[in-house]
């Protein structure tokens, strides 16, 4: 790893002012995609801002029914808080399933979401659950958020600051896990909301993205049998050692369909 | 160089370290604490999982800066100062829960987190615990003999 210099700022406010002073500077939230990404020296950055002391980041609360979850957030305390699974149990659920229990430990809402790897768990959430992002500049709704492999709307020196889910009528996620490093090789969140049943796929493409076909057969009859037969097309799904784009296509209405059976 | 403190098995410890350098390069070459081991080097294997402020982590995952101020017990930490080992030490002892025991201090750290946040651990529970620790030796039965084992005398001793 390349050295760099280091920063563990108090607030949200005061890491934003450090990525603005020094222009080559990263963010590192729980470090489980950056520390590897550095230690391959594929990424030189000249400073880490370090968010893990920004107490104003992290905490769960419930607001306007749905649920606030603060950026620096770990995934075992999303999954085992009380708020969520009354709320959203799926989200719980979802992040109860993420890595291992050491990842689950360290890693954040706001790192994962920021980073959009395109197998990772948490966007399948944002979107399908029409969550809204917020930053220290703005509000950006989950729509208008992954642009690509580990692109995102973020622009320079914005940084998360907490993720809200409004609460759907029924929620399922289910995902076929690569076995050895467990993303997703498909993962896919189903949702029935008061505006119409949202579906998010995610490990199946450059990052999550929603699949019409899916909302259009579930927007007809919310049920499993409805999911197993709706036709995913595998033009530009991902295609690689772990899975095939056509065995991919074929998973996410099978995940569909589970994740439809665990939203009851 | 960047100064770091913490707790470090109940001892307060201090070192300047650069930025870059890893907890468990901090616990292996600045305090010579070798039993927590590096296996794979990537956060797949978890023979370094330690505990920063109780919680299982995978300390070539973590920056030693990260771990400042924090409390942090490694696998020399388990056993009283008598020699007596921990419950979960001894389970894996009385088990057979180690072959070569490159992966054992990872496992035993692991192991007692999901002990301390689980009440009742059944088997598919501990298989799934232990998803972050690899172990090439065993096939993990008796590690899951072990664990059981060793939750339950964990629960027994904070009865007494």
């Amino acid at each position: 790893m390349y050295d760099f210099g280091y920063h563990r700022p108090d607030t949200a406010a005061d890491a934003a002012s450090l990525l603005t002073k020094n222009g080559e500077a990263k963010v590192v939230a729980g470090g489980m995609t950056l520390i590897p990404t550095l230690k391959q020296r594929l990424a030189q950055p000249s400073d880490l801002v370090d968010l893990g002391g920004a107490a104003d980041l992290k905490g769960i609360k419930i607001e306007g029914g749905g649920i606030t979850i603060g950026a620096m957030t770990t995934h075992a305390e999303v999954a085992r808080s009380g708020d969520v699974q009354k709320t959203i149990l799926a989200l719980a659920v979802l992040a109860g399933g993420i890595g291992d229990p050491q990842v689950r430990n360290r890693g954040t809402i706001g790192g994962s979401v920021a980073n959009s790897d395109p197998g990772a768990d948490y966007p399948a959430a944002v979107l399908g659950l029409g969550a809204k992002i917020r930053t220290n500049k703005r509000e950006i709704a989950a729509d208008n958020f992954f642009k690509g492999m580990f692109e995102t709307a973020l622009q320079d020196g914005e940084i998360i600051t907490a993720i809200h889910f409004p609460k759907p009528e029924k929620a399922g996620y289910c995902k076929h896990p690569n076995p050895a490093s467990r993303y997703a090789i498909v993962g896919v969140l189903v949702a029935k909301t008061a505006s119409g049943v949202r579906v998010a796929v995610t490990g199946a493409g450059p990052c999550a993205f929603r699949s019409k076909e899916l909302e259009v057969a579930l927007g007809g009859s919310f049920s499993a049998d409805a999911a197993k037969g709706a036709k995913i097309k595998s033009d530009g799904l991902n295609n690689d050692l772990h899975a095939t784009a056509a065995y991919r296509a074929h998973l996410v209405s099978v995940m569909a369909a589970r994740a439809v059976a665990a939203a009851g | 160089m960047l100064t770091v403190s913490m707790t470090v098995n109940g001892i307060a410890v201090s070192a300047d370290v650069e930025a870059r350098t890893l907890l468990v390069q901090f616990l292996r070459e600045k305090l010579g604490l070798t039993g927590t081991h590096i296996g794979c080097d990537t956060s797949q294997c978890g023979a370094c999982v330690v505990h920063l402020n109780g919680k299982s982590v995978k300390s070539c995952t973590t920056l030693a800066v990260q771990a400042n101020g924090a409390a942090v017990t490694t696998i020399e930490g388990l056993a009283a100062a008598d020699g007596t080992l921990h419950p979960m030490q001894e389970a894996f002892r009385d088990n057979h829960g180690l072959q070569c025991g490159f992966c054992t201090p990872g496992m035993v750290m692991s192991a007692i987190d999901l002990a301390q946040s689980h009440a009742d651990l059944s088997e598919a529970e501990i298989r799934e615990g232990l998803e972050g620790n690899m172990c090439r030796c065993t096939g993990y039965h008796n590690i899951v003999k072990a664990v059981k084992a060793g939750a339950q005398a964990m629960t027994a001793a904070m009865r007494r």
